[in-house]
């Protein structure tokens, strides 16, 4: 791929992305949001986490698949149940996703 | 007590998160370096996108062959979710235009998960220390990529790909204390699933925030 194509696409994704973050803070900041809307927006973070999650333990580009990294969000859910530190949940999944993809 | 929390500690609290964030973005470096984008534009893409799942989908795009209005477009719809929590976290922050916008440029899923007191509150003191903390780690993370990526190899045998799920369940488990809670997540999870199909990666996490729209519904009790 071209330099200018690169650098196109870094400026285009800065742009892009700090608008995002900056339109809410920008806009509304410093005055309190209604309070049916901030009953809503409290839910935003569970559901959007748990998004995150559900897509990349199945989603590979548009397509929804079952593989070893399922395994490893089931063992870190186990790591979550006894309450490990985020990094030891983090390095649990990690390990056994690796660990099955050794052996498969 | 909790809404005296200070940057300190929202640095303090993102300290394990910035090491697997410091691992997301070796592997960035690597990916980026590995489509041939050269050393210094990953990194320069890090310090001023900070944004990690965008950054590997523009990548990704343009290393098979995609267009930059593509790859554009590509990371604009996975930071999409970034208008609504922007709209969360803007209450709380005070400052002129340009503090505010500075500010905002340190939210990340991460930043903004640690920074949530609960109750439709966030402490905007911790999102700063997180989110300064992730940026230190995604930008030394990307720069380790860049210059030590043929010694690595491919991060996904290290099973990185499933670190990446698992610390947003970390994230998300102290956010479902309550029933309306769980359904909003179970809500969310379902619709990303259900669209990832038909449309392009990032319309399905944009389209889970209509989930929270139960909170009108539903009345919350623990």
């Amino acid at each position: 791929m071209s330099a200018t194509t690169t650098w196109i696409v870094v400026a285009g994704a800065a742009i892009a992305t700090m608008a995002l973050k900056a339109v809410g803070p920008v806009v509304l900041g410093g005055r309190p949001l209604p309070d049916r809307l901030t009953r809503i927006v409290t839910l935003l973070g569970p559901a959007l986490l748990a998004a995150l999650v559900a897509t990349a333990t199945f989603a590979v580009d548009r397509e929804l698949v079952l593989d070893e990294r399922l395994a490893g969000v089931g063992a870190a859910v186990v790591a979550l149940w006894f309450r490990a530190p985020v990094l030891v949940v983090v390095i649990v999944a990690a390990a056994t996703t690796a660990v099955l993809r050794a052996v498969a | 007590m909790s809404s005296e929390r200070t940057a300190r500690d929202g640095m303090r609290s993102v300290a394990p998160l910035a090491i697997a964030v410091l691992a997301f973005g070796v592997a960035f470096g690597v990916l980026a370096r590995g489509t041939g984008m050269g050393p210094v534009a990953p990194v320069v893409m890090s310090l001023t996108t900070f944004a990690g799942s965008a950054q590997f989908a523009a990548v990704t795009v343009l290393g098979s062959g995609g267009s930059a209005a593509t790859a554009i477009v590509a990371a604009a719809l996975l930071n999409a979710r970034y208008a609504p929590i922007g709209v969360t976290v803007a209450p709380f922050m005070h400052g002129s235009v340009w503090s505010r916008f500075l500010h905002a440029q340190l939210i990340v899923d991460e930043s903004w998960a640690i920074a949530a007191e609960g109750d439709g509150r966030w402490n905007p003191r911790v999102l700063l220390g997180a989110g300064a903390g992730i940026y230190v780690a995604w930008v030394g993370g990307t720069t380790i990529g860049v210059i030590f990526g043929d010694l690595i190899g491919d991060p996904n045998r290290l099973g990185l790909d499933a670190a990446f799920p698992a610390l947003f369940l970390a994230l998300l488990a102290p956010q479902v204390r309550t029933r309306t809670s769980v359904a909003a997540a179970v809500l969310g999870a379902a619709i990303a699933l259900a669209l990832t199909p038909f449309t392009p990666a990032g319309v399905p996490i944009v389209a889970a925030s209509v989930a929270c729209l139960i909170g009108l519904v539903a009345e919350d009790r623990p």
